[in-house]
């Protein structure tokens, strides 16, 4: 799949996910289907799809213990242990885990091949690079504060760590455009740019890094311009376009308490926004967006290096043919005994010769 | 061995992959000097491997079963079944790139598809074409594709072109590990018996005479003694080394490799002469001619074929009657004895918790598995100050260290030969961080690939490591490197003539043996090399 074609495919199969909601519910007015049932399936396909293919993974076991091991292991007293990159307790596989799942460690150490050849002879360097890190974790934190940002929409009241977080996250007090702010368009949250800015990097990234590029699947591009899609139609709808923030209010608190309601007066904007994420959280069991709860299942991280001193069972251990002593020994024995290598049964001609002489 | 082109011509490395022809059109090209031969079939047949014949990589007919694509196929099942990380790495990548140039293959080579996300996903576009629903209904616009023998051939192409050193995994933020994708991956060709033959006669070697090379008990012996001899003339000390021993209390076991070839060879001689200055210490030692190989080339061909020749070293361990089991310096030796053995073939309950003889340490590391790696062993040794040591007997040499893949990534043994070497030599540099401990570099030559027809590879997968000797080479003056692994030491002096040439390699107990200061020992004049020691040049020339 060369890149320009992974690239449109991802593109025109976003601008359906667009297009769907807009004639579905701006001329269609298929509120019903759009407001409720959609984001119901998909809540429901996340959740089947996310439990699903956990215990599919689950399900294979685990043979042998093959933790990655990035530090020194338990040894001597004298010798420092690495207690977090050479986990010997579950208590340092949890601390290996948090730091992973919470800072992306592994992805830190990332340093950029920088080849040279000065005089015919080849250069070897590794460059600091962290932004790909660095790009990462905005991207993640910003979309999950984003996420429970939206708590004040599906709750009233409104919890008091949401507040806060809108507080904080609307600190820098910036305007949209400086001579816009003022005029009725709220504060813009931080996470919003960042957000938008930290998909564009990990976009133009993959197409600008030739390696990366190669690699790249329209399972690559989609999400990013899916998500791109869902940030600009939230961005669009807050200091742009807006909608009727008391019926969107009604809806979400509708869908959150099972209760659903479709209140008149919502702009398209809004379902779209909505078949975005909805499409989204459905597409994540087949994706690999799994990789949120895969990272948890890894073998090369989640497991202690202590098989030498913690033994570990096989569940499908199966007895091996193996070449016994016994066998070597019938193989070489004459060849053992002439050499002075102690052997369990003396060759027979030996034997006799012995007899011979007594 | 093929024609490897000079240094200069190699170094012309472009990492920049085709911009508009896709991978998946890009047909594998079978390169001289990249790929190994194909096992041979009596190989194949002496350990009982599927479909034994004999067959040439480059020939368009492989003589694959009829029914080749089910036996992958179902084999494909069978490994998702049993292994999580298999099926975890077919789904969770993103193809973020963070490990594409880390790769030594990768550096070296410029070929995208020995980049470890490209590796893997040869086999991922299987996977997905009959386990994804994407990859069923969207098929090449998932990123799938159907398992053809042109995907076969691919597939071995590459497999025997990844050594499982691991370095991708550390970077990758899932774990993702490609050496756990080429060992099954490597399974996979091997039900079909497409094996490579400088992996296939070790295997089949190994599980006949119980080492790789095909030493036969005698000869083993005679090797060992040849040895004795050498000490004899260096030191004037004659060491008695016992092998098959019943009753000993320890059973010591390390790679052929080091009783066949230099500069292995000195590491042996090492062993032998720490062995015998322990002796009156109360160390009670013995090798086997049975379980005479520490490597484990059945590693590099299943998970099975692993265990039925590892299963040697408890079986032999038990017929002795020893009490534990010392491992001397080998790289994917210690991987398989540290994360595989104990659950391949134990429990050793026939065994006991491993003690110093000498120090009365319990290496309570090894409580389970009660095999202690010899550097763990010496460096408790000298810690408790047990040996007398002359590191300036190792000033003529500027010492840097290497960390061998496998007791690195799979294990973490940093410090204990670092400890030893500042112990026993004068001069020591590390080489550049990015290059060293969790981040070492392979030599390029691991799991199997260290054979001849294949030399234009290895020199291209050991150039990350040999650019970072250069460094140290042409800073501080390193001239020799030491490592804990055979397989290093086979194959780094071919690369340093290479691409560093005056830079030597050494094991850790030659450099041990060198510094030791025997009970009775005549004035020594010469390194076990016969090199003179510093300030015994003149000696020499009378």
């Amino acid at each position: 799949m060369g890149f320009i074609v992974s690239i449109l495919f991802s593109f025109f199969a976003v601008i359906v996910v667009v297009a769907v909601p807009w004639i579905g519910v701006g001329a269609l007015d298929l509120r019903f289907l759009f407001g409720i049932v959609v984001p119901y399936a998909a809540m429901a396909i996340f959740f089947i799809g996310v439990v699903i293919r956990v215990i599919d993974w689950a399900r294979s076991p685990v043979p042998f213990r093959i933790p990655t091991t990035a530090g020194q292991e338990w040894s001597f007293p004298w010798i420092k242990h690495n207690r977090i990159d050479n986990p010997k307790s579950t208590w340092g596989v949890i601390l290996r885990m948090f730091f992973e799942v919470v800072t992306f460690r592994s992805l830190f150490r990332n340093t950029r091949l920088e080849y040279r050849r000065v005089e015919g002879a080849p250069k070897v360097d590794y460059e600091w690079e962290k932004w790909l890190w660095l790009a990462a974790l905005v991207f993640h934190y910003s979309f999950f504060i984003i996420f429970l940002r939206h708590f004040r929409f599906f709750m009233e009241p409104i919890p008091y760590f949401v507040q806060i977080l809108d507080k904080i996250d609307g600190f820098l007090e910036l305007g949209i455009l400086p001579f816009i702010n003022g005029l009725g368009v709220p504060t813009v949250y931080q996470t919003d740019l960042l957000l938008m800015l930290a998909l564009t990097y990990l976009f133009v990234r993959r197409l600008y890094i030739h390696q990366v590029r190669y690699v790249s699947l329209p399972a690559d591009y989609f999400p990013l311009f899916l998500i791109l899609a869902l940030g600009t139609t939230g961005i669009l709808m807050r200091y742009f376009i807006r909608v009727d923030i008391t019926a969107v209010k009604t809806l979400a608190v509708g869908l959150f308490k099972f209760h659903p309601k479709t209140p008149e007066g919502i702009g398209v904007i809004f379902y779209i926004h909505l078949f975005c994420i909805s499409t989204l959280i459905a597409y994540f069991p087949f994706s690999k967006l799994m990789h949120f709860a895969g990272i948890f299942l890894s073998p090369t991280r989640n497991l202690s290096n202590n098989s030498r001193f913690k033994r570990h069972i096989n569940p499908w251990n199966y007895p091996v043919k193996v070449h016994t002593y016994e066998e070597y020994e019938e193989e070489f024995r004459e060849l053992m005994v002439e050499a002075g290598l102690p052997v369990e049964k003396q060759p027979e001609t030996t034997a006799d010769t012995e007899e011979e002489k007594e | 061995m093929a024609d490897v082109p000079k240094p200069e011509e190699l170094a012309q490395i472009d990492h920049r992959p085709p911009v508009f022809k896709p991978w998946m059109d890009s047909p594998p090209e079978f390169k001289e000097g990249i790929y190994c031969y194909g096992a041979k079939g009596k190989n194949l047949a002496a350990v009982g491997m599927p479909n034994a014949r004999d067959w040439n990589p480059t020939d368009e007919d492989w003589k694959l079963p009829d029914n080749w694509e089910n036996i992958v196929k179902e084999g494909m099942d069978e490994r998702l079944d049993r292994f999580r990380s298999f099926k975890l790495f077919m789904d969770i990548c993103v193809r973020c790139g963070a490990c594409a140039d880390k790769c030594h293959f990768f550096i070296g080579s410029g070929d995208p598809k020995n980049m470890p996300v490209l590796r893997a996903e040869l086999i991922r576009s299987v996977y997905r074409r009959y386990h994804t629903l994407g990859g069923k209904i969207f098929g090449k616009l998932a990123g799938a594709r159907d398992l053809t023998e042109q995907v076969l051939k691919e597939w071995w192409y590459y497999l025997y072109q990844c050594t499982e050193c691991r370095r991708c995994s550390l970077f990758c933020p899932y774990g993702i590990d490609t050496a756990e994708i080429t060992i099954i991956g490597r399974e996979l060709t091997n039900l079909l018996g497409l094996n490579t033959d400088w992996i296939q006669a070790p295997v089949a070697n190994c599980y006949r005479t119980g080492n790789h090379l095909g030493i036969q008990p005698h000869a083993y012996k005679d090797m060992i003694e040849f040895f004795v001899d050498e000490i004899e003339e260096v030191t004037g000390v004659r060491v008695n080394p016992s092998f098959n021993r019943k009753g000993a209390e320890i059973l010591f076991i390390t790679p052929s490799g080091d009783v066949f070839a230099d500069p292995g060879t000195y590491t042996a001689m090492g062993y032998l002469m720490l062995f015998h200055y322990l002796e009156s210490m109360g160390l009670d030692i013995t090798w086997s001619t049975y379980a005479s190989e520490g490597g484990n080339f059945g590693y590099f061909t299943s998970h099975e074929m692993a265990k039925r020749l590892n299963a040697k070293m408890y079986a032999e361990a038990k017929r002795l009657g020893v009490k534990w089991i010392l491992g001397g310096e080998c790289g994917h030796m210690w991987r398989v004895i540290n994360q595989y053995m104990d659950t391949f073939n134990g429990p050793a309950d026939f065994l006991e918790e491993p003690v110093s003889p000498i120090t009365g340490t319990k290496f309570e590391n090894a409580k389970s598995t009660k095999m202690v790696h010899i550097t763990e062993f010496t460096a408790d040794l000298i810690k408790h100050d047990k040996l007398k040591l002359d590191p300036s007997r190792n000033d003529n040499l500027v010492v840097t260290f290497h960390d061998s893949c496998n007791p690195a990534r799979g294990m973490g043994l940093f410090e204990e030969p670092r400890y030893i070497i500042k112990n026993v030599c004068n001069n020591f540099y590390e080489m550049p961080p990015e290059t060293i401990r969790e981040q070492t570099f392979c030599c390029g030559s691991g799991a199997g690939l260290n054979a001849g027809e294949n030399m234009e590879l290895r020199m291209r997968g050991g150039l990350p490591r040999a650019n970072a000797v250069k460094y140290v080479h042409e800073k501080y003056g390193v001239n020799m490197m030491a490592c804990i692994c055979a397989i290093d030491r086979a194959v780094f002096p071919t690369l340093m003539e290479y691409w560093v040439p005056d830079v030597d390699i050494t094991g850790i107990h030659e450099l041990v043996a060198n510094a030791l200061i025997l009970e009775g020992e005549k004035e020594r004049t010469t390194n076990l090399r016969g090199e003179p020691l510093p300030g015994m040049e003149e000696e020499e020339d009378v």
